[in-house]
């Protein structure tokens, strides 16, 4: 099936890209550096929309994932001198291992009983990143050597923009197309009814482990693309805390949506940017309220995501699709028959 | 023996607090199948509500205790009525969602206002320590013990046996026939979050005075959930034994192991009895297996 049928859509998708094209040469190297941010947290969000959003399986884990592929990455560069490419797809192979192995008490539970065993999950490798120091290197961050590719530095922010966006635009075509084929139908199936997926003859565990196998790999490839993006790993980047930003994502961008799952990453990643610009904005006028910008930013992520759960369940998505609804028949107010 | 005696002293006042927090945490479950991410902040609350009427009001400890434990209930109530009460019935995730962001909204408040640096208090528990035979131990912690079991012994009598109590547990058990016998749910749940809320204050105002004011109390938070599980989700009983055992499983493992077992070995656990026994030693046994 084609990415986009209609030419409305092929106008858009044309659109997205050419501003993703035009806006590095435009863009000051602090919003090139939130640019890349959202792009790797695209490829997270959407990684964890795969498990959550379309298999149902609640994940707090998402972090501990991220670092193992971090880690990975780091490891497979420093200690066997292997290129960042392999280091990659070893970093997603890794870390696809590993969610299996985190998914299998899915074998036996099931909602917040799964969603505090992951929470379990994220706090060993957490423990295991400071303290399995002859692996990890404890709370020491791993500094890797700069990427390159064709002697050219991928690290840079304008030179990581386009890898990112890259991976991020693979991801998501990844996504979209495994939802039109019949292991994504099963993931959708087994959220929606797993008695009945298990009577049309899905393997309802095979399922939910392959889901927690996919969402881990690109988990992982977020984790590598981080380490070779800052070319430090510490664990300061994989705490419970980048598990809960993550489902944070997925719920203000909407549950089981890809495009959700990129307004999300970008939004929250946004977020502390414009609450601290606001911050500076109103300084003038409230002192005092630089040294409470981490904490406002902390409370502000809470309010979105609790007005998010409040007034739109179905996230940033549903309000894109309303909006698109309203503009369609524009400028009447709803479409007759 | 001396060390022993010490740890296993130190294992069960903290685990009392963790009995505290959880046991709170059991009855929002119990009341209305929410987990509440949100109990480790609810502690923060009440050490730092304690700060502000004691140090900064200027308050006597008893009434600073009284209104820290108000002020408690009455955010709690707030939140129950503005956040929880409109996603009744939303599926778990929303649940789980929406108290990590009251969380966040909850410690982001207290640190904006208070800031983070640790603050001192005069010890609502005697400081010192005191001398039982050869081994000196940690007065206020000796103390602590006996105060949260009579808290959490309250909380039980108050379940087994007031007309409110017997509601819970009706409401427990089936909600449907709770509400077609009129029992008023929304305010049973008010009064869980009421009740989880001045369980979790109180266990914040004994852990402030044995570690001080400091942004690391609402750790405790995600420590609860050891608990819980290995006591069984909707038991009070359960509340304690599991915080007992986590208690002193973290100070042994301190104290004898070190490195940093203290702090992954109450998840070890978790998994464990998730694998063997998911509804823990007193919980109901009606998990959902796939």
């Amino acid at each position: 099936m084609g990415l986009r049928r209609t030419p409305v859509e092929r106008v858009r998708l044309g659109l997205l890209v050419l501003f993703v094209a035009v806006f590095p040469f435009f863009a000051s190297p602090y919003w090139l550096d939130l640019a890349n941010q959202a792009a790797i947290a695209t490829v997270g969000a959407i990684g964890l929309n795969i498990l959550v959003g379309y298999t149902g399986q609640i994940s707090l884990g998402q972090g501990a994932f991220m670092a193992v592929g971090a880690y990975a990455a780091g490891l497979f560069t420093l200690n066997l001198g292997l290129p960042w490419g392999v280091g990659i797809a070893l970093a997603c192979t890794v870390s696809a291992l590993v969610g299996i192995v985190i998914g299998l008490p899915s074998l036996r539970l099931k909602g917040l009983y799964l969603a505090i065993a992951t929470l379990a999950a994220q706090e060993i490798v957490e423990w295991a990143m400071t303290h399995w120091t002859a692996l990890t290197g404890g709370t020491d961050a791993l500094v890797l050597t700069a990427p390159t590719l064709f002697g050219i530095r991928l690290n840079t922010g304008f030179n990581f923009y386009w890898f990112g966006a890259i991976l991020a635009g693979a991801t998501a075509l990844f996504a979209a197309n495994l939802f039109r084929s019949r292991v994504g139908r099963a993931f959708v199936a087994v959220r929606d009814q797993d008695v009945a997926a298990s009577v049309i003859g899905v393997d309802v565990f095979r399922t939910k482990l392959l889901a927690f196998a996919t969402s881990s790999f690109i988990a992982g490839l977020a984790g590598a693309m981080i380490a070779y993006y800052r070319t430090i790993v510490t664990w300061e980047r994989f705490t419970v805390e980048t598990s809960i930003a993550y489902l944070a994502m997925i719920i203000v961008g909407g549950l089981g949506s890809i495009r959700g799952a990129f307004f999300g990453a970008v939004l929250i990643t946004l977020l502390p940017a414009l609450v601290s610009n606001a911050g500076m904005a109103i300084q003038d006028s409230a002192p005092g309220v630089t040294r409470m910008l981490p904490y406002l930013q902390q409370a502000i992520f809470g309010v979105v995501i609790v007005l998010f759960l409040i007034f739109e369940p179905k996230g940033l998505s549903k309000l894109w699709r309303n909006a698109k609804d309203y503009f369609d028949v524009w400028p009447f107010a709803y479409r007759k028959g | 023996m001396d060390v022993f005696l010490q740890l296993t002293l130190s294992g069960l006042s903290t685990g009392m607090i963790y009995a505290l927090a959880a046991a709170g945490f059991v009855v929002i479950y119990k009341a209305s199948d929410v987990i509440n991410f949100a109990q480790g902040d609810f502690l923060l609350l009440g050490t730092y509500l304690l700060f502000f009427s004691v140090v900064q009001l200027g308050l006597p400890t008893s009434l600073g205790v009284l209104l820290t434990v108000l002020g408690a209930v009455a955010a709690a109530l707030l939140i129950e009525r503005l956040v929880l009460r409109p996603l009744i019935g939303e599926p778990v995730i929303s649940t789980i969602m929406v108290t990590i962001g009251l969380s966040s909204v909850l410690r982001g408040l207290v640190h904006a206002v208070w800031g983070v640096s640790p603050r001192s208090i005069d010890s609502v528990l005697p400081t010192g320590t005191t001398a039982i035979g050869p081994v000196t131990l940690s007065t206020a912690r000796l103390l602590i013990v006996p105060i949260a079991l009579a808290v959490l012994a309250a909380l039980w009598l108050f379940f087994r046996h007031t007309r409110d109590g017997l509601a819970m547990r009706a409401i427990a058990d089936d909600r449907q026939a709770a509400l077609s016998l009129g029992i008023n749910i929304p305010g049973v749940f008010g009064l869980a979050w009421g009740l989880a809320a001045a369980a979790a204050a109180i266990g914040g105002i004994m852990l402030g005075s044995i570690v001080g004011v400091t942004p690391n109390v609402a750790t405790i938070g995600l420590r609860v959930f050891p608990v819980v599980i290995l006591g069984g989700l909707d038991s009070i009983r359960g509340a304690v034994v599991g915080g007992a055992t986590i208690g002193l499983l973290e100070a042994y493992a301190g104290g004898y192991l070190g490195r940093g077992l203290n702090l992954v070995l109450p998840y070890a656990v978790l998994v464990l009895v998730l694998m063997l026994r998911p509804y823990g030693i007193f919980g109901r046994v009606e998990i959902e297996r796939v």
